[in-house]
């Protein structure tokens, strides 16, 4: 075993920077540093000589660090993508997972997994919370249309809320639509009338 | 036929047209595929997504396929450009501070002179100078370093950083940068947006650069030949169908969805016409084939490319370079594009030309007889021989 590893997470929200780092601190015995998103990322990072680099594979800031693969970038040492040496399907699951790491070239693979793993299960875990938040944003939203739509309906048409809403999905099947489209459309030209 | 959908990854630019157009004018549905088209969020992402089996196949920028091979980067998946989907389409633009220093001097902004503007920016430069680019791996970095070192910015001290284009706004305005070099539409978003101006199109440094190309996974190649021609196939017939001046309209549209580029159509329409808006003054400047997505076979993936593009990451990053230019070009695969292209397809007679030995529009040998090659000068004159490494 050699001194302790020194990860950088790259992650600009506070909550999620912190549950990465609790993980990886439970998981390995490490040194984690956090870094938002700046325009000097790759110098910001060489500052603190990493061993491993992990950040999100959604974020545009993460073509910053291509610059530490390069052997007159910022970094002294090494780095390769972790990803692209290591066996046993970890690289995929990790491209999955939604996170990249880069690692100094020569650390030993022992010694890398339980950082990844550990990665990769909390990427996973802020990935799948992503997308639940932006479907339930995304289904209120619809709602609030629809029941704007509703309204339209009932005011305009004298009629209930069943039959008003009737009335939407029927429009919809017809042309093949979705629902809150049809009310978009509907709220939409409503407002260019009024 | 049944269709068999194929996951392609892009950038959100101009020159993604291609493979959009192959999706939505039918071109893909013609050959019985479906592209299931993936916008990335970077271009390290592209490649992953590409290396890594997510996608079978990328819009990819034209030196990363030859640097994989070199292993540089990072990731060293072996990923064949079977076909170059555009060429030209960067431009420099500088920023506001730039911008005023230059026009301090009397500056012109002709946005087509290179040894005019190295010389006005050496002039009011006094710092280090440092330009931003999307990605380490590019033509806009070959085609800056090229103008440095044949202009009087080769005696300035000039950085290049990589800045994601997204970001370039706040990198100027944070003085993280003073000028980039970006595709469009990216240049036209920093001119709209009052960041800078425009300084000089890419083709004015080399008036033939390859930009993008269809990257796929050699093994992929190799185990779906039959595949892989039907993608082909659908993006030649895209290319083919932008190069007619009367489609620029349409691809503007379909461009301009939410779905691809989200920005207006007059914006992508700049690129594609070559008619540009370079300053927030509003000052006009034309530039015809500023971005060729097919005539003069450009589609070709010719090894001397790969090779000029091999020679200049051999001499930056201290490898070999007889040995790199031959590994280089391996991964330009004309034998390929040759193998796979539909019979109106009118090929080159040799894999290799001279790079930069037109200065006009030529008629060539080709299959056919009928196939005109466009000037493709470098601005210094120089002209490449893929036989001579040095």
């Amino acid at each position: 075993m050699g001194a302790k590893l020194t990860v950088v997470v790259v992650e600009e929200d506070r909550d999620r920077a912190i549950a990465i780092v609790d993980a990886l601190k439970a998981a390995t015995d490490c040194e984690v540093v956090v870094i938002g998103n700046s325009s000097a990322l790759a110098r910001r990072i060489a500052a603190h000589e990493p061993d491993i680099v992990l950040i999100d594979i959604d974020s545009p800031t993460r073509d910053m660090l291509e610059e530490l693969t390069l052997a007159s970038g910022p970094l002294e040492r090494p780095v390769a993508m972790f990803v692209s040496n290591s066996a046993g399907g970890l690289a995929q699951a990790a491209v999955e997972a939604g996170v990249s790491a880069y690692v100094v070239d020569g650390l030993a693979p022992q010694r890398i997994k339980p950082v990844i793993d550990t990665a990769i299960a909390r990427f996973r875990m802020v990935r799948q919370m992503r997308t639940e938040l932006a479907e339930t944003r995304r289904a209120l939203e619809e709602r609030k249309v629809i029941d704007r739509a509703k309204g339209l309906l009932m005011k305009a048409k004298q009629i209930d809320e069943d039959a008003a809403y009737a009335l939407l999905r029927k429009t919809a099947m017809d042309q093949g639509r979705r629902v809150a489209d049809v009310a978009e459309a509907l709220v939409t030209a409503s407002e260019l009338l009024r | 036929m049944k269709t068999v959908t194929l996951p392609v990854a892009y950038m959100p630019l101009v020159d993604a047209a291609p493979l959009i157009v192959a999706q939505e004018m039918g071109f893909a549905q013609t050959e019985g595929i479906a592209l299931d088209l993936i916008a990335a969020p970077s271009w390290s992402s592209v490649r992953d997504m590409l290396a890594f089996g997510r996608v079978d196949a990328a819009h990819m920028l034209s030196p990363v396929p030859v640097a994989m091979a070199l292993g540089l980067g990072g990731v060293a998946t072996p990923v064949s450009a079977v076909m170059v989907t555009s060429v030209n389409g960067d431009v420099i633009g500088v920023g506001r501070a730039l911008e005023a220093r230059l026009r301090a001097t009397g500056f012109g902004f002709d946005f087509a002179d290179p040894r005019a503007a190295a010389r006005a920016l050496a002039q009011v430069t006094d710092g280090p100078l440092v330009f931003g680019v999307p990605f380490p791996f590019s033509m806009h970095v070959e085609l800056l370093h090229y103008w440095f070192d044949g202009t009087d910015l080769g005696g300035t001290k000039v950085t290049i950083r990589t800045v994601p284009p997204p970001l370039m706004a706040e990198a100027l305005a944070a003085g993280d940068i003073d000028a980039f070099c970006v595709g469009e539409p990216w240049g036209s978003v920093a001119v709209d947006q009052g960041s800078g101006a425009l300084l000089l199109p890419g083709k004015a440094i080399w008036s033939f650069a390859p930009e993008k190309v269809l990257a796929v996974r050699t093994d992929w190649a190799e185990t779906e030949p039959h595949l892989l021609r039907r993608l082909m196939r659908a993006v030649w017939r895209a290319a083919q169908w932008l190069a007619r001046p009367d489609t620029r309209t349409t691809a503007a549209e379909i461009l301009s969805r939410k779905a691809y580029l989200d920005v207006p159509p007059e914006l992508i329409d700049r690129a594609l016409n070559g008619r540009f808006t370079i300053s927030g003054q509003a000052e006009q400047r034309e530039v015809p084939r500023f971005l060729e997505f097919h005539d003069g076979a450009a589609n070709f993936p010719w090894r001397s490319q790969a090779k000029w593009v091999a020679r200049r990451l051999a001499l930056r990053h201290g490898l070999p370079v007889a040995e790199t230019m031959a590994r280089g070009s391996e991964v330009y695969r004309s034998d390929l594009f040759r193998a796979h292209m539909p019979i109106e397809a009118d090929l080159p007679g040799a894999s290799e030309k001279l790079e930069g030995a037109i200065p006009h529009d030529t008629a060539v040998a080709s299959q056919k007889g009928h196939l005109t090659l466009l000037a493709d000068s470098f601005f210094d004159g120089a002209i490449f021989d893929p036989d001579l490494p040095d």
